[in-house]
């Protein structure tokens, strides 16, 4: 597997995900699945989407094919455009206002049912899968700021790590391994990445519980944030053990 | 000829160095002129007019510099706060404006810059007469308002627009601080909040006892809950209230206590407009149409969060009188609509979701003979082959709507006919953006590009002054906008054109442009060095995802010394060397030295 090959050093193929002074990281082998964190978005982008095949998009995306001439997108394969892919701060609608749309959402959500609430919470799940709204508050350990992203917009932990690399310019996070999780049956790894003054996704699930980004698949992942929060890797070492635990007793 | 200072307090006597009025004498006669100078220029308000003359001699500098009250600052880092402070010594009312504005769009690290600290305490220090303070795209931090809280005995003002980095503590040292409070509008701001668990602030309860002087209290975006018996209780002490604008917390029939409370009101944001959890089921509700009857010189409306479409009818007393409505976070259909829209005959400016579809804007057509604004908003936001509105809806809008000035437009498909038609229907035209949100996208009854669309809005619209485009756009719409978009100030280009040839018809034929943001647009260094130019006159140029190189940003850095260049880009070996983002503006003063890691400045 991809996680062996990178052997036991963690630092040394760790992914590079920050801006300029984040460090080198470029010897990991060419994975497939995700980018090296060393292109530039827009490319990146291109590169997930590449990897979609998805045949429900076929017929969009031949329909948009015949209407763009080839010399004209930038994309790295231009057979496959991206008609439902999300692009970073596309269209221009300001995420103050995506928040606050999202916002309205989950409160309708949480409404207890009369006919119209039912109503409206059912064309409100709609809203949220449409606008795609999935927002959750992220916090990171000293820096003043808040956000919140839409974990609906990404595919996988790669994307949601590129993404908060983006935000949090001095953030660099540690490897993910292939099936994009934590590899949490080897505590030796886990222990070197927590023991690092790197910083670590954590995230609050439903049950309230506070765990680290990656221990469960993707999909799962989302359905359960509530919260995320980026920390230092020596702070979320109590978490560790919890995550094991959650962690051995699924599989 | 005695000094006619005591007619103008704020005239500093140009013999004393501190303070306006520790000697009263004879002036010298060179200094008679000045004086008159002042006198005159008084009158002049406009900023632009004031910039013309100070131009025009070194008396007129001074004067103009001893005499501007009211300052503007486009861009924070264009000037020093020292610099700013050192020629303008009597200012009163200051804006400033930070980051560009494709922060809103998170294409900017969030540790970009910003910060209002040096301006604040540059402020502090020479102008503690201030009054009004305008912010937008900043960063500020709780220490910051603070700062502004206790430094200016006589403020008045606080504007804070598209702001972030603060939270309740900053705002409730404002309340309780500034004893002379006239506005606090807290706008589309990012407010730090306590997590759902933790205490809430109690804000409002910080302002003082007694009458207050506020006109304008606007905290939509704080959102967090309110304590609502010390609103009430600050609204029945706040006589000359005429905006108010709550957060969603705030409920219907509180709302309708307030505006029982105050009736003078003309300015309105709902909280959250549906059922709500303090009215018990089987309770009879109060007649909220009633509340809306009451407040008699309503003309703007807006809030409407988590809305119940059945409790619009509400607002029907206000309907006639309403210049200004805000639907933009409501999801209401054509239906649903149309009741409230057909009453609102004297409709001004208008915001709404494209859930009311092409139906709900031939209703807005129909009646609204007075639109001067309009922006429809998408509901979803992900690029599919139809939408809610289109080309009908826009088409219907210029037919009906013709002294339209201002049009902001999100759709799934537009064609050119529609926005050919929109050019000649709506000559004063001044805004027009559309989006349309499929990238790429051609007429789709023509397969043809948007070129003829955009260049008949460039061409027919003679007071254009900011354009958006978007669709499939080849070098010929460029080549349109540089033709004849002589007045344009600003330009918004996403994916758009096919060679550095459409960039340089812009850079060489816009006199105007001030203000360019262009990203993932095949334009590259041959078209930047195009505007060398025009750079100086420019605000700013944003060009992200572009084919720019850093040797090139490096070049002009180089021949243009008072332009600062900062490359966005997050790593250094790629499959070409472009840059990522090209943030360039010019400014007076050495390169900041509060930039993250990610961004290097060439100058």
């Amino acid at each position: 597997m991809l996680a062996k090959e990178h052997g036991l050093n963690l630092k040394e193929t760790e992914l590079c995900l920050g801006l300029p002074g984040g460090g080198g990281g470029g010897e990991a082998a060419a994975e497939t699945l995700r980018t090296t964190g060393k292109r530039g978005f827009s490319e990146t982008v291109d590169l997930k989407l590449n990897l979609q095949g998805n045949d429900n998009n076929k017929e969009d995306l031949d329909e948009n094919l015949k209407n763009v001439p080839k010399e004209k997108t930038l994309l790295k394969d231009p057979a496959k455009p991206p008609a439902k892919a999300q692009v970073v701060g596309w269209p221009p609608v300001r995420s103050y206002r995506k928040n606050m749309m999202a916002q309205k959402v989950s409160t309708e959500e949480n409404k207890s049912g009369s006919a119209t609430t039912e109503k409206t919470a059912s064309s409100a799940a709609a809203a949220t899968a449409a606008s795609g709204g999935s927002f959750v508050k992220v916090s990171m350990d000293g820096a003043p700021y808040l956000r919140k992203v839409d974990l609906t917009m990404y595919k996988s932990y790669q994307d949601l790590s590129d993404a908060l690399a983006k935000m949090f310019s001095s953030f660099t996070m540690g490897n993910y391994g292939s099936q994009g999780m934590i590899d949490f049956m080897n505590e030796s790894k886990l222990m070197d990445l927590l023991n690092s003054s790197e910083y670590v996704p954590t995230y609050e699930d439903k049950d309230g519980d506070w765990m680290l980004v990656g221990d469960v698949p993707w999909e799962m992942f989302v359905g359960s944030c509530k919260r995320l929060r980026i920390m230092k890797g020596s702070e979320a070492i109590g978490l560790a053990p919890r995550a094991m635990e959650k962690c051995k007793s699924r599989s | 000829m005695t000094h006619s200072g005591s007619s103008l307090p704020d005239l500093p006597n140009s013999t004393s160095t501190s303070g306006p009025m520790s000697e009263i004498r004879s002036p010298p006669p060179d200094r008679v002129l000045e004086i008159v100078l002042e006198n005159v220029l008084h009158f002049l308000t406009c900023r632009r007019d004031r910039n013309a003359a100070s131009l025009v001699c070194r008396s007129w500098y001074r004067a103009e510099a001893l005499t501007r009250s009211d300052l503007f600052i486009g861009n924070c880092y264009a000037v020093s706060p020292h610099r700013a402070t050192s020629r303008f010594r009597r200012v009163k009312s200051l804006t400033v404006k930070g980051k560009p504005r494709f922060a809103d769009f998170d294409l900017l690290p969030l540790n970009w810059g910003a910060n209002f600290s040096p301006w604040g305490s540059a402020l502090a220090d020479s102008y503690p007469w201030l009054e009004k303070l305008h912010l937008k795209r900043m960063s500020l931090t709780d220490d910051d308002l603070d700062l502004i809280a206790r430094s200016f005995p006589s403020f008045k003002e606080l504007v804070l627009v598209c702001c972030e980095g603060f939270g309740i503590a900053g705002i409730a040292s404002i309340a309780a601080n500034c004893r002379l409070l006239r506005v606090l509008d807290l706008v589309e701001s990012v407010v730090e909040v306590a997590d759902e668990d933790e205490e809430v602030m109690d804000w409002i309860s910080c302002f003082p006892e007694g009458e207050t002087h506020l006109e304008s209290l606007m905290f939509e975006c704080v959102d967090c809950p309110v304590n609502f018996e010390a609103l009430e209780g600050l609204v029945a002490r706040s006589p000359f209230l005429k905006k108010l604008r709550l957060n969603r917390f705030v409920s219907i029939p509180q709302l309708y206590r307030l505006m029982h409370r105050a009736p003078q009101l003309t300015h309105i944001g709902t909280g959250s407009f549906c059922a709500s959890d303090d009215v018990a089921v089987g309770d009879q509700e109060p007649d909220y149409a009633s509340a809306f009857a009451a407040c008699k010189s309503l003309v703007c409306l807006s809030g409407f969060r988590d809305i119940l479409p059945d409790y619009l009818p509400a607002i029907y007393p206000a309907c006639a009188n309403l210049t200004s409505l805000n639907l933009s976070y409501a999801d209401v259909n054509a239906d649903q609509l149309k009741p409230v829209i057909l009453q609102c005959h004297k409709l001004q400016t208008l915001w709404v979701l494209d859930s009311i579809c092409d139906e709900g804007l031939q209703a807005v057509a129909a009646t609204c003979k007075d639109l001067r604004e309009l922006r429809v908003f998408p509901v979803n936001t992900r690029e599919e082959v139809e939408g809610p509105v289109s080309e009908v809806g826009l088409e219907v809008i210029s037919q009906g709507c013709r002294k339209l000035q201002s049009i902001l437009f999100f759709c799934q498909r537009m064609t050119n006919a529609a926005v050919i038609a929109m050019s000649k229907n709506c000559p004063d035209l001044v805004v027009f953006r559309l989006c349309i949100i499929g990238r790429y996208r051609p007429d789709p009854e023509t397969q043809e590009p948007m070129d003829d669309g955009f260049g008949a809005i460039v061409m027919n619209c003679k007071k254009l002054t900011r354009l958006a485009v978007s669709g499939l756009l080849t070098d010929q719409a460029f080549r349109y906008i540089g033709m004849y978009g002589k007045l344009v100030r600003t330009l918004s280009v996403a994916f758009a054109g096919d060679s550095d040839q459409g960039l340089k018809y812009v850079l060489e034929g816009c006199p105007n442009l001030q203000k360019l943001e262009i990203r993932d647009s095949p334009f590259g260094d041959a078209a930047l060095r195009s505007g060398l130019h025009h750079f100086y006159n420019m605000r700013f140029l944003w060009m992200s995802s572009c084919k720019l190189t850093r040797q090139a940003c490096q070049e002009i850095a180089r021949t243009l010394p008072h332009l600062a260049l900062e490359v966005i880009d997050s790593q250094e070996d790629k499959a070409d060397d472009h840059i990522e983002i090209l943030y360039m503006y010019r400014s007076l003063d050495r390169p900041r030295n509060d930039a993250p890691k990610c961004v290097t400045i060439l100058q």
